[in-house]
């Protein structure tokens, strides 16, 4: 095996940190839009009202039995101008990047909404007839009461997800996104650096993931207490 | 101020209500009694429609609660309602636990909803724990603060579901001291229990069920010295030893 050269990294570590922007944007908005998507999708589903939960059935199955690449692939080649359309997004801004967060967002948010289901089932029934003997409306329990509950079981299983996810952002490079993973392979190409590249990003997500990790861990103590 | 006319509730084909009314007049007490699976739970429920019914019809007040028009979510607030594992909130503190409906249900502010749930945790002797969260107190004081948290809402009516039967015996006295006083200072009650030291102090009527019915309806005292069924003779001779 040849001499690994690392003396080009602190010249392309600008470009990597420019494709750790996207990969960051794509997997915050995934995060955030996924559970504010699941927590709606999860409570339509239980909700009673049969056309609310089919929909939210039918959504959940859809985005599960598809790979992520193919919907990927989708959201890029198919429907460009109806998101432009739909999202009034100035024709100057990469399609590619909001095609990319949307279908992140929408695949997670399916991901999402089953994990939050199983944590509103987790909440007893009793705490949901006590919330209504008290008063409150369908909406005011799910708020006040059962979602906290909920949320607070449920943060390590949401966190390994959004590990998942930001592992997963790697993909892009289907649609000619340049995020992390893409740009340290694209400049090993350019630089002859390809092994250092790898390693070098594969150090890089260990290190993220890792910490990630260990705050779920820390967090499931304090849940068991 | 209460009254269930000729309900009847079904689950599949097994009825478990079976035709039953009751009347509870403002400033009554009415402890329900009778064996285990024998609709007393239900029944209760029924009346702040936690449990459906499919024939019948209950008034509160002048209200009647499965009318399509009626708001259920403002009937409820009226009826006070304490539960066997007694369902306080527990990512709350205590106090919170008293001011969550007041504010998001009464729109009282902060401020007004925290000083009547601390007036109430005073008058339940529990006031020194309000910053504590449910899971740091035993179960007859947990049972004391969720009659507290219904009292918050100034019901015109309380409903207990088996207040005691989750508690541990030493336990016990604590949380039928409160209903007891609070019986005493006239609020209307339907007490679904088994304590009928509870019954004969305060109640003024007894209603026994068994298998879905009501099978007597009587006064206090008619009630304990000669019940006139076989069943609740023989049910009060097997709980009062």
């Amino acid at each position: 095996m040849e001499r690994l050269d690392w003396s080009g990294l602190p010249q392309v570590l600008p470009t990597l940190w420019s494709g750790m922007q996207i990969t960051l944007q794509i997997t915050l908005l995934a995060i955030v839009l996924g559970i504010v998507c699941g927590t709606v999708l999860a409570t339509m589903r239980l909700s009673g009202v049969k056309p609310l939960a089919y929909f939210a059935n039918l959504f959940v199955t859809v985005f599960r039995s598809f790979p992520l690449v193919l919907v990927l692939l989708w959201f890029f080649l198919l429907i460009p101008q109806l998101l432009q359309a739909l999202l009034r997004i100035p024709a100057t801004t990469d399609i590619r990047l909001v095609s990319a967060m949307v279908a992140f967002s929408l695949f997670e948010a399916a991901y999402y909404a089953e994990i939050i289901r199983a944590g509103i089932q987790a909440v007893p029934r009793a705490q949901f007839n006590a919330s209504l003997a008290l008063g409150m409306r369908y909406v005011q329990v799910m708020r006040l009461v059962v979602l906290p509950q909920a949320f607070r079981a449920m943060l390590p299983l949401l966190l390994t997800q959004a590990i998942v996810l930001f592992q997963d952002t790697s993909l892009v490079y289907v649609i000619g996104l340049a995020d992390f993973f893409r740009s340290a392979t694209n400049i090993g190409d350019r630089d002859g650096t390809a092994v250092e590249m790898v390693l070098f990003s594969g150090l890089v997500y260990f290190l993220i993931c890792g910490a990630t990790s260990g705050i779920v861990k820390l967090l499931q103590k304090k849940a068991v207490r | 101020m209460i009254s269930l006319n000729n309900i009847s509730k079904w689950y599949g084909s097994f009825q478990v209500l079976k035709d039953c009314s009751l009347e509870v007049a403002k400033g009554e007490v009415v402890v329900v009694c009778g064996p285990s699976g024998s609709g007393k739970s239900t029944l209760i429920k029924t009346v702040n429609a936690l449990e459906s019914i499919q024939q019948g019809k209950i008034f509160i007040g002048e209200h009647e609660l499965s009318h399509p028009r009626s708001n259920l979510p403002a009937l409820r607030a009226k009826v006070g309602m304490v539960f066997q594992h007694f369902e306080l909130f527990p990512h709350l503190s205590i106090i919170e636990n008293l001011a969550l409906a007041q504010i998001h249900v009464l729109h009282r502010n902060k401020d007004e909803a925290y000083q009547k749930g601390n007036k109430l945790l005073e008058r339940v002797g529990l006031r020194a724990h309000s910053k504590k969260f449910p899971g740091q107190l035993s179960g007859g004081q947990q049972q004391r603060v969720a009659i507290a948290r219904a009292l918050c809402m100034d019901p015109m009516a309380m409903l207990f579901d088996e207040p005691t039967s989750a508690l541990d015996p030493e336990m016990i006295n604590e949380v039928l001291d409160v209903m007891v006083e609070l019986a005493q200072e006239g609020m209307t009650m339907i007490c679904v229990t088994h304590e009928m030291g509870f019954a004969r102090k305060v109640a003024h009527r007894v209603v026994f069920m068994d298998q879905g019915e009501i099978i007597e309806d009587q006064r206090k005292d008619a009630f304990f010295a000669n019940p006139s069924s076989v069943r609740a003779r023989e049910f009060l001779s097997r709980i009062l030893h």
